[in-house]
């Protein structure tokens, strides 16, 4: 089999004296679709803030194309192609769009990748030269999505993409994240709405307080009446 | 009418350099909420600098220009040198701790570098060469010398220049999206820590010109001149908005006017009570009101740590 484009070995995740992540493994092939699902405080975000470099592998190992990255710095990951859109979205507030997505361009501009994506959301373009604390929350995330579409991502790594969005603003946004893996960018998905990532993901990891309690296909999992009682509300 | 205009004159001239070091002040709040009481002590070294290599310079019979350009390539590679060695050694250290460790620890930096230039200048006071750039013009009354001229050209220069740096190019981009969330700029490949960096090495590079500007206005260095100075600048700072760059030039360039003004004419108003030797007074005076009434100051977005 080929090398996976991103391993994790035995990942833990401290915040002080409190275990966020423990054990946590996943081989991350190219182009697949794997959600992360857990209640609040399973250790979703932690465990993709680790791999963005956010916060600090307190245990294992990370490699990213056959290159170990454990200890590279949070920057240097995102110019690999490493990104994380991070819960909140990351927008900044008191720069203009056009700015905010001049910044997913990290100093590489490209007017051909951004004319695409004016002509994707059709709304950012008309409001470029506007404050981006401006706009509403879930065009705010379609910025965030945006921006992180001009990163050139390899692993995209989407932190609660829809919290706090009303109903069609969720729809609009799994569109656009359905059409970003479309392209064939790897995509790490923690989100929520569990039923949504899983109709989207190829499989899932199920976290329970810091550790995978559980993981398979995504059609597994949607099969399963024990996790349809504890995830979908069921 | 021409004590007026000579007034606003003295006072643009003072405010200019007020804006210079201000900025220093803004850039790296602006970015890591610290206040760099260090800062003022920069301009100090900056004006020990290049007193001491335009005297040296003139001393080997180098011509005027190239005393001055010596004098200023000096003052900026030393101010430079010092303030990326108090960002790593003082600053990087305590980036998570508390915010009054770095406070307070810039306030013990700004002891080191008084005490340190202390040893290497001594503790009287230099008078700078005379540049021959002090002779008056006088024009309809109002008295400019070449010197201000300089010093206010120069000036506006520098701070046009920081200003589009600042807002149009792609490195002033990374450094507003650095200050407003720093984790998402790093999420989007911006070294922070070099953003930092950069901060102190400008604010070092406004701090050593106008330690040249001050020391050659003045015609005297002195290794506390710093402090008085940092202070005004910081609440010129302050009174723009602190964080806010276009804030802290016209913060500097108003707070320079009201110290001119309120020197030309304190002793008109008070019968002679008061004279110009209470021109802090406004400074400070101005410092406390904006604190107490508008701590967020005329540009600025938020209200500032309380020091």
């Amino acid at each position: 089999m080929a090398e996976p484009l991103l391993e994790v070995r035995h990942l833990a995740v401290h915040y002080g004296g409190i275990e966020a992540v423990c054990d946590l493994s996943l081989r991350l092939e190219e182009g697949e679709k794997v959600a992360l699902i857990g209640a609040n405080g399973a250790g979703k975000s932690s465990t993709l803030k680790a791999l963005a470099g956010v916060v600090p592998f307190a245990q294992g190992s990370l490699s990213f194309d056959g290159e170990d990255w454990t200890r590279r710095p949070a920057w240097q990951r995102a110019r690999a192609g490493l990104i994380l859109v991070p819960e909140g979205r990351g927008v900044f507030p008191r720069l203009s769009i056009a700015e905010n997505l001049q910044m997913g361009q990290m100093g590489r501009p490209d007017p051909a990748a951004m004319e695409k994506v004016y002509a994707r959301f059709p709304r950012l373009y008309e409001r470029r030269a506007q404050a981006a604390g401006t706009l509403s929350g879930g065009e705010q995330q379609l910025l965030a999505l945006g921006r992180a579409l001009l990163t050139r991502p390899r692993l995209l790594m989407l932190d609660e993409p829809s919290m706090g969005l009303a109903p069609q603003r969720v729809d609009e946004v799994f569109e656009v994240i359905s059409e970003m893996v479309q392209t064939g960018v790897t995509l790490l998905l923690v989100e929520q709405n569990a039923r949504r990532a899983l109709e989207l993901c190829d499989r899932a990891l199920i976290l329970e307080s810091g550790r995978v309690v559980f993981s398979d296909h995504a059609a597994v999992c949607l099969a399963s009446p024990a996790l349809r009682a504890a995830y979908l509300g069921e | 009418m021409v004590t007026f205009l000579q007034q606003v004159l003295n006072g643009l001239t003072l405010g200019c350099i007020y804006a210079l070091v201000a900025l220093g002040y803004t850039l790296v709040y602006g970015i890591l909420e610290l206040i760099n009481f260090a800062h003022g002590d920069l301009v100090m070294i900056g004006a020990l600098v290049s007193l001491s290599l335009v005297r040296a310079l003139l001393g080997w019979g180098a011509p005027l220009s190239v005393a001055l350009a010596g004098g200023l390539a000096g003052a900026i590679g030393v101010c430079v040198l010092v303030g990326v060695a108090l960002e790593r050694l003082a600053y990087r250290p305590l980036r998570h701790a508390p915010k009054l460790a770095p406070l307070i620890t810039a306030i013990g930096m700004s002891m080191v570098l008084e005490q340190g230039s202390a040893l290497l200048w001594g503790r009287g006071y230099h008078s700078f060469p005379d540049l021959g750039l002090t002779h008056a013009l006088s024009w309809g009354g109002v008295v400019i010398s070449p010197l201000q001229g300089v010093i206010v050209l120069g000036s506006l220069c520098l701070l046009g220049g920081l200003l589009w740096l600042v807002q149009r190019s792609a490195l002033g981009r990374a450094m507003r999206a650095t200050a407003q969330n720093p984790v998402a700029a790093q999420l989007l490949g911006v070294d922070t820590e070099r953003v930092i960096t950069l901060a102190f090495v400008v604010g070092a590079a406004l701090a050593a010109v106008a330690g040249l500007m001050v020391g050659a206005y003045y015609q005297v260095a002195h290794y506390t001149m710093g402090f008085m100075l940092g202070l005004k600048a910081f609440t010129a700072a302050v009174l723009g908005g602190i964080g806010n760059l276009s804030g802290a030039v016209l913060g500097g360039i108003l707070l320079g006017l009201l110290e001119a003004l309120g020197a030309g004419y304190l002793g008109d108003w008070t019968g002679n009570l008061f004279g110009s030797n209470y021109k802090d007074v406004f400074s400070f005076a101005t410092l406390i009101l904006v604190l107490v009434f508008h701590p967020s100051g005329l540009l600025g977005r938020h209200a500032p740590e309380k020091v």
